[in-house]
């Protein structure tokens, strides 16, 4: 067991979490190693939701009472706190139930203007860049969740725009060497995944950003791997729309987040309509409400907000650098610890540079869920399975991994279970080398 | 709950050794089928003998407890006649459905016994199906088998 990070208390942070208190399997101690897919929640989080719905629970942003009025304070501090994370400003955020839905929310935009350009619709002003047509074309990369390649096959499918992608080399970094020839004139959407959940690899997203704009595109980023695990500014990334999901970083399910620029936000059409989101309604027609409402129809996520921003404090306590150190460490230590046995071979970066600590791996002779399933018997929770980028899972000729995801609430003690435990599942098999 | 009550020796056996993993040179029907949730994929095929007995082909990649499925599979259903393998097959889907209580007949399933544990890991159940309803699917399209019966059993 190696020396814990300096400045990341995993012992004091673990009492936080009461879920890692519990036992699996017959008694096991929990090592949960899958914060890619979700992460526990802590106290802090559980209490601040508690407690709204205990003193101030309201429907926002309507009535006149005083419960309405506190609500609304909670969820609109709540906003600004998170906005605040990421650098950015409140009316910069919208809130969505997850990064899948502002994933959708985006590729909704450009299906609705081209269907509202092609009816000519009057008195609605269309902006062209999201009037997609045959000939256009949208880019995306090889190491995609399946949240940033389906949305954007359907909007190809709907208008005849063409997807392409930037390919993905052996040691699992984005190949840009036709970065230019990629994104071209007819390119109308670059999207692409900050950091992978399946390979880890942190991508040089201000560059293509930069690119992006170059040609007049919309420059999006899947922030779901990054904002949960180390700082983001989002002025330095410089894409006009950017999201992630507040369930992977201490917060609640049910809420994630949306971040557009002033002039993107108010440029695109809305997703879902209805309460909430309207400015003027007439039976004829409606009129829509000033971002971020616009994108917020119904009654929207208010406890999930509170606590989603209870988690923005606690890891603002722990201050991002020291989890991203902490999480790099891990990294090189899984690394490690991982090519130490034989048989195993990692899917993704081999090094613990720009990258984060999500590491996938294969064990020679062994399916994934076999693998998954004896660490499960030791306590051990991974996630296996494609990790929705089944297409990365191709590129690399697999047909599914096993990861190794850690959070602050991680050690190298938990890294060491797991690796007995791929040796274990190596031995009960008989493939051990 | 212990790895030895899912991973029986008979299914750790046919992972290693499967039987008859080929493809059939002239199938009457064929199903190709997923496991969405981890990737596993499984081609299966029919056809009948001269004497009208089933005879089954399939390949795919996946986890031990999908593969050896199939491989028990396909020896239990070789030689029947088209029809039988419905039998043995609904017997396997009430095992698999039964949560580990209840006796599997084994007079039925013979070494598909084996998968009983695995009922009782409600994620793994899935991979041992997997085999059986890419079997009913290929068998429908080749006509050993009407839709009817399929739809009978959900
Ligand atoms: C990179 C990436 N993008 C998108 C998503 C989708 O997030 P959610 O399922 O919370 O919408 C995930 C989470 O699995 C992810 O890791």
């Amino acid at each position: 067991m190696g020396a814990p990070s300096m400045s990341i208390d995993v012992a004091r942070i673990k009492k936080d979490f009461p879920i890692l208190g519990r036992t699996v399997r017959g008694g096991r101690e929990l090592v949960y190693l899958d914060s890619g897919a979700t992460s526990q929640k802590p106290y802090q989080v559980l209490d601040a939701e508690r407690s709204f719905y205990e003193t101030s629970n309201a429907s926002v942003h309507r009535g006149a009472h005083a419960l309405a009025e506190e609500a609304t304070i909670h969820y609109e501090d709540a906003r600004e706190l998170i906005a605040a994370f990421i650098g950015a400003a409140p009316s910069n955020i919208v809130f969505t139930k997850n990064a899948t839905e502002a994933l959708n929310l985006c590729a909704y935009a450009f299906s609705n203007a081209t269907a509202l350009a092609r009816q000519g619709a009057p008195g609605r002003a269309i902006d062209p860049r999201f009037v997609l047509s045959p000939g256009d074309s949208i880019v995306i990369s090889e190491m995609e969740h399946h949240a940033n390649l389906v949305p954007w096959q359907e909007l190809c499918a709907k208008t005849g725009a063409s997807l392409r992608w930037f390919s993905v080399d052996d040691d699992g970094r984005l190949d840009l060497s036709n970065i230019d020839a990629l994104i071209d004139e007819t390119t109308k959407v670059v999207s692409v995944v900050h950091q992978s959940n399946i390979l880890g690899t942190i991508n040089p997203v201000r560059e293509i950003m930069a690119r992006a704009h170059a040609v007049g595109a919309v420059g999006i980023v899947d922030g779901c791997q990054s904002v949960p695990h180390m700082p983001v500014d989002i002025a330095d990334i410089g894409a006009d729309l950017f999201m992630w999901s507040g369930h992977k970083m201490l917060g609640p399910t049910g809420i994630g987040c949306l971040y557009g620029t002033t002039e993107i936000l108010d440029a695109m059409p809305p997703f879902l309509t209805g309460g909430s989101m309207i400015e003027m309604v007439h039976l004829e027609a409606s009129t829509f409400a000033p971002v971020p409402q616009k994108f917020e129809a119904g009654t929207p996520m208010v406890a999930q907000a509170v606590g989603l921003a209870a988690a923005v404090r606690y890891l603002t306590d722990l201050g991002m650098p020291n989890v991203a150190e902490h999480e790099l460490a891990l990294a090189d230590y899984t690394i490690k610890a991982l090519t130490s046995i034989p048989g195993v071979r990692i899917i993704g970066p081999g090094s613990a540079v720009d990258r984060g600590s999500a590491i996938s791996f294969v064990v020679d002779g062994l399916h994934p869920h076999d693998v998954g399933q004896v660490l499960d018997n030791e306590g051990v929770a991974v996630r296996v399975g494609h990790h929705c980028a089944w297409p990365t899972c191709r590129r690399f000729g697999v047909p599914a991994t096993t990861r190794i995801s850690p959070y602050i609430y991680n050690d190298e003690s938990d890294i060491d279970k797991a690796a007995a435990g791929i040796v274990a599942a190596q031995e009960f098999f008989g493939v051990a080398k | 709950m212990n790895l030895e009550s899912l991973y029986q020796e008979i299914i750790l056996d046919h992972y290693k050794h499967p039987r008859g993993r080929e493809l059939l040179a002239a199938p009457l029907g064929a199903a190709h089928h997923v496991n969405p949730t981890c990737g596993d994929e499984l081609t299966v095929q029919v056809a009948v003998d001269s004497d009208g007995r089933l005879m089954i082909g399939y390949e795919g990649q996946g986890c031990s407890i999908s593969q050896a499925s199939a491989s028990v599979m396909s020896e239990l259903v070789t030689g029947l006649a088209p029809g039988q393998s419905e039998v043995i097959r609904q017997a396997f889907l009430d095992m698999m459905r039964a949560k580990g209580t209840g006796e599997p007949d084994e007079d039925v399933l013979g070494d598909a016994v084996a998968f009983a544990g695995v009922a009782k890991f409600p994620a793994r159940v899935k991979c041992a199906l997997l085999a059986w309803m890419a079997l009913q699917d290929a068998e429908i399209q080749s006509g050993l088998l009407t839709q009817q019966s399929k739809d009978g059993d959900s």
